[in-house]
């Protein structure tokens, strides 16, 4: 998201901070309401372990002290979108997670969105002590629609609502698909995007500035991808659809955009060097 | 360091941890495949017992029935009618032989009661006593059964809890039993799926305690609508209320659940256990809760149950509690908790729980969950477990057992049961919105696991390696000394599975001893009363049981192994009535029958 600062009775608001309160918010109003951790130290392990490693890698690769907005979205999604009563698997995951964005890159980008990586590979190779938060924070509606009307407002600040509409649209659309292949009920095919895991993932994960195309037009064609994309794996019974969804398509449109952009970048240059 | 040396350090780092993970997933499948069974001598040698699968053998051919509910539920019928296999043990005509009672879940099917003839077999004796034609129709099915005296006459008494009409059967002097249901308080219908007798105000007549799961007013036969699922899958508050009845020795109960306090939830109970948790006398509550989180329930005085589930620290995480057993696995006289949860591979993965006490914090009483550290954490989709010495090496080992729906080898259920779970309230909560099951399994054909105390703060798992193969979706555990040879053996209630036994073969060189405690100011059967052993530095606390695990019942004795040691210090009795009785230098290798002393004849406390 942007980054901007604003002024008022002498203090300085960093807009930056402005998604880490709100996941913190998130977090806390879970917990305190329904204890959705099931202990602090996982938390605190997994936020510690992000912002260790960001910093660390920062200092060493880039050899500047970073801003730990990102590192701290990322440490609390983890803490939050896995489940497992060990703890390692938190500190692995925050690792990866923030390591993913060091060593996955091209042409200068990080091409996986970071906190989804390392969810991925956490339930993709290590599901024997893994599982992705999957139940809801007290199946009480008002905390839902709380959480979502007050993350679509802030998103729409920073101009990424588009996104999340266009992704819970093709997932309504989806759903819809679905039950002519399944034959379940319209219900138990929305049944997911109702629990708090698709909180996280609308607003905070497929939102990502890092590792979004860049056009508006663009976004939402993606987004639209990622519940298409989703809706197979769905139809295959693969429980951690949208996560590998996202895991195929963001990449992809990535690297397309990169590409595509060095292709016009060229051909401006080979323009150039004609007219010249 | 420059930053290309760094990048590429990363990089190894970050592949290498990757394939870790690779590595790890790999070996914990070729661990769980590669479990094979040992040969008896290599087993005896290696862990010092061996388990046999005997149950045709000695006479015993017993299947369970599932319920069949209303068809509207037919869809998912698997997975709503999941319960009912329950085992009791119980030497219930005084011969000296445990005998056991086993529970089908299906209209018009028969219990058993399976006398153990002394000789090696057993007979179900259940259809001449009266104890079998019990799941006729518009009555509901049984759920289990558990025994207690409630008479005081010598002979156990049993409750037989059911989705349904609960029953109360009196024990003629062990040649019959007599229902005496009508009249004695107990709620004409409920959906008990848990129950036990305990004598919470400990004036020497049993008391019972029992939750209905579904709610208590649903008639799971003919449903009215189908919004009968629980209202979330770790938060529900949908389900049946509890019951304390306190007994008056003759056959009649009074309700007092409100008054004790016990009537604030409408958790799912699926499990529950009572103890003396913190040395107070008085036995403490432990439930488990299904879709929720475990409870405590501190007995104050026998006047009042205090919620205090927070307050120990076991009341926050919700998880799927299905069993509550209690062992003293580091023999420091007193108890830790062991509550059986779902762990599913990359899907669900609660891990059971181990409650520790932490040391110095009774009667404030505070727990740690250190199933991971004593490597008990991962099952499957578990329900009951026992805490009980098998090898009698001097400390108590754990027996679980798991498995949910076995169907369809090659099609699981999962997928569509966690797209349904994780969602709101009106939709998980109605029947209907759940996808039809379609012969799939869910959590199907699982090992069971025997965890083997170390002695050394962690258990290991050897289910396989001394013989239990068998991968039935596991219910109810029941451990016993069947032929009287001073070893634990082992009975598992399968649902829609047979009635397995296994019989146990210890290493020679191993010593044990017994108490059969008999009351006589407190309650005849001796619930609540704790016995503990000192022996070669160790000290081991045990207690009589009105049921523990998952709709199961040990037997009545209390059974101690000691290794290699042939002298026992002595042995401290805890009478419910508050006496204490010590015998010195008790023989070991042989069972105590230990009537409750007078007064006069007891240790000061």
């Amino acid at each position: 998201m942007s980054s901007s600062s604003s002024r008022s009775w002498g203090i300085r608001y960093d807009s930056r901070y402005t998604a880490p309160l709100l996941i913190t918010a998130i977090l806390l109003g879970g917990h305190l309401s329904f204890g959705i951790l099931e202990s602090y130290k996982a938390i605190l392990i997994a936020i510690g372990v992000s912002m260790i490693t960001e910093l660390a890698l920062s200092r060493l690769i880039r050899g500047q002290w970073p801003h730990l907005a990102s590192a701290y979205i990322s440490g609390i999604s983890v803490g939050i979108l896995i489940r497992t009563p060990l703890y390692w698997p938190f500190a692995v995951a925050s690792f990866l997670t923030i390591a993913s964005k060091y060593v996955l890159r091209y042409r200068g980008r990080h091409i996986w969105n970071p906190s989804n990586f390392g969810i991925c590979a956490m339930l993709f190779l290590a599901p024997h002590v893994v599982a992705p938060l999957s139940v809801q924070w007290g199946n009480n509606l008002w905390p839902m629609l709380v959480i979502w009307i007050l993350g679509a407002a802030i998103i729409a600040r920073f101009r990424r609502f588009h996104i999340c509409a266009t992704y819970v649209a093709g997932f309504f659309l989806f759903a819809f698909v679905r039950t002519w292949f399944t034959g379940d009920s319209f219900l138990a095919e929305i049944a997911p995007i109702t629990g708090p895991m698709y909180q996280l993932f609308v607003l905070f994960m497929i939102t990502d500035p890092k590792t979004t195309v860049s056009s508006k037009s663009g976004q939402m064609v993606v987004a639209f991808v990622i519940a298409f994309v989703e809706m197979l794996f769905r139809l295959g019974e693969v429980v951690h659809a949208p996560f590998y969804a996202l895991f195929v398509v963001g990449p992809i449109a990535l690297l397309i955009e990169i590409v595509r952009k060095d292709r016009a970048v060229r051909a401006e240059a080979v323009v150039a060097e004609s007219a010249a | 360091m420059s930053k290309t040396v760094a990048r590429a350090s990363l990089s190894i780092v970050f592949v290498a941890l990757l394939a870790f993970l690779g590595v790890d997933r790999y070996l914990s499948a070729t661990e769980t495949k590669a479990a094979e069974g040992l040969p008896k001598e290599a087993a005896l040698e290696r862990y010092g017992f061996f388990l046999e699968e005997v149950s045709r053998e000695i006479g015993i051919d017993f299947h369970h029935q599932a319920p069949v509910l209303d068809s509207k539920l037919d869809h998912i019928m698997p997975q709503v009618a999941s319960m009912g296999a329950a085992v009791s043990i119980v030497d219930f005509d005084r011969d000296g032989w445990q005998d056991i009672y086993v529970t089908t879940s299906k209209t018009g099917e028969a219990n058993a009661l399976y006398r153990n003839l002394g000789d090696g077999r057993f007979e179900d004796v259940a259809p001449e006593l009266g104890l079998a034609d019990v799941n006729r129709s518009g009555t509901g099915v049984s759920m289990g059964g558990v025994w207690g005296d409630f008479n005081n006459d010598g002979y156990e008494d049993l409750f037989l809890y059911k989705w349904g009409s609960l029953e109360l059967f009196r024990n003629d002097g062990g040649k019959g039993f007599t229902r005496v249901t009508e009249g004695s308080g107990l709620p004409a219908w409920s959906n008990v799926t848990a129950g036990i007798w305990l004598d919470y105000d400990r004036d020497g007549n049993l008391d019972l305690f029992f939750g209905s799961y579904y709610p208590e007013d649903l008639d799971l036969w003919h449903l009215e609508h189908t919004r009968i699922m629980p209202e979330s899958f770790e938060y529900a508050r949908n389900g049946g209320r509890k019951y304390m009845l306190k007994g008056h020795g003759d056959g009649t109960f009074t309700d007092v659940t409100e008054e004790l306090g016990l009537l604030d939830q409408r958790k799912w109970m699926m499990a529950v256990s009572a103890a003396d948790l913190r040395g107070t006398g008085y036995p403490d509550l432990f439930i488990a809760n299904d879709y929720g989180t475990d409870d405590v329930y501190f007995n104050e005085n026998g006047e009042r149950f205090v919620d205090a589930g927070e307050a120990t620290g076991v009341g926050f995480a919700p998880k799927s509690g299905m069993n509550v057993a209690f062992g003293d696995i580091t023999n420091e006289g007193r108890y830790s908790v062991y509550v059986t949860n779902i762990s599913e591979p990359g899907v669900l993965v609660q891990g059971n729980n181990l409650w520790v006490p932490e040391p110095g914090s009774s009667p404030t009483l505070r727990y740690r969950n250190m199933a991971s550290t004593f490597k008990v954490d991962m099952g499957g989709w578990s329900y009951a477990a026992q805490f009980g010495d098998l090898n009698n090496d001097g400390f108590v080992d754990l027996f679980m057992t798991n498995g949910y729906v076995s169907a369809d080898r090659k099609s699981s259920y999962w997928y569509d049961f966690s797209k349904v779970a994780g969602g709101n309230r009106a939709i998980i909560s109605d029947a209907r919105n759940w996808p039809a099951m379609n012969g799939r399994s869910l959590s199907g054909y699982q090992a069971k696991r025997l965890w083997l105390n170390t002695g050394q703060y962690r258990f290991q798992q050897v289910a396989q390696a001394v013989g239990v193969h068998e991968t039935y979706d596991g219910r109810a555990i029941a451990f016993a000394d069947l032929w009287n040879r001073g070893t634990l053996d082992i009975v598992v209630a399968h649902q829609r599975g047979p009635l397995l036994v296994y019989r146990n073969t210890t290493a020679e060189d191993r010593n044990w001893i017994a108490f059969d405690l008999e009351g006589s100011e407190s309650n005849r059967s001796a619930i609540g009363a704790q016995v503990e052993l000192h022996w070669a530095g160790n000290r081991q606390l045990q207690h009589v049981s009105g049921g523990s695990g998952y709709c199961s019942q040990n037997q009545r004795p209390l059974h101690f192994g000691l290794g290699e040691h042939t002298h026992v210090e002595k042995a401290v009795i805890r009478w419910p009535s508050g006496r204490t009785q010590v015998l010195d230098s008790p023989a070991v290798g042989t069972v105590h029958h230990i009537l409750e002393p007078s007064e006069r004849e007891s240790e000061p406390v």
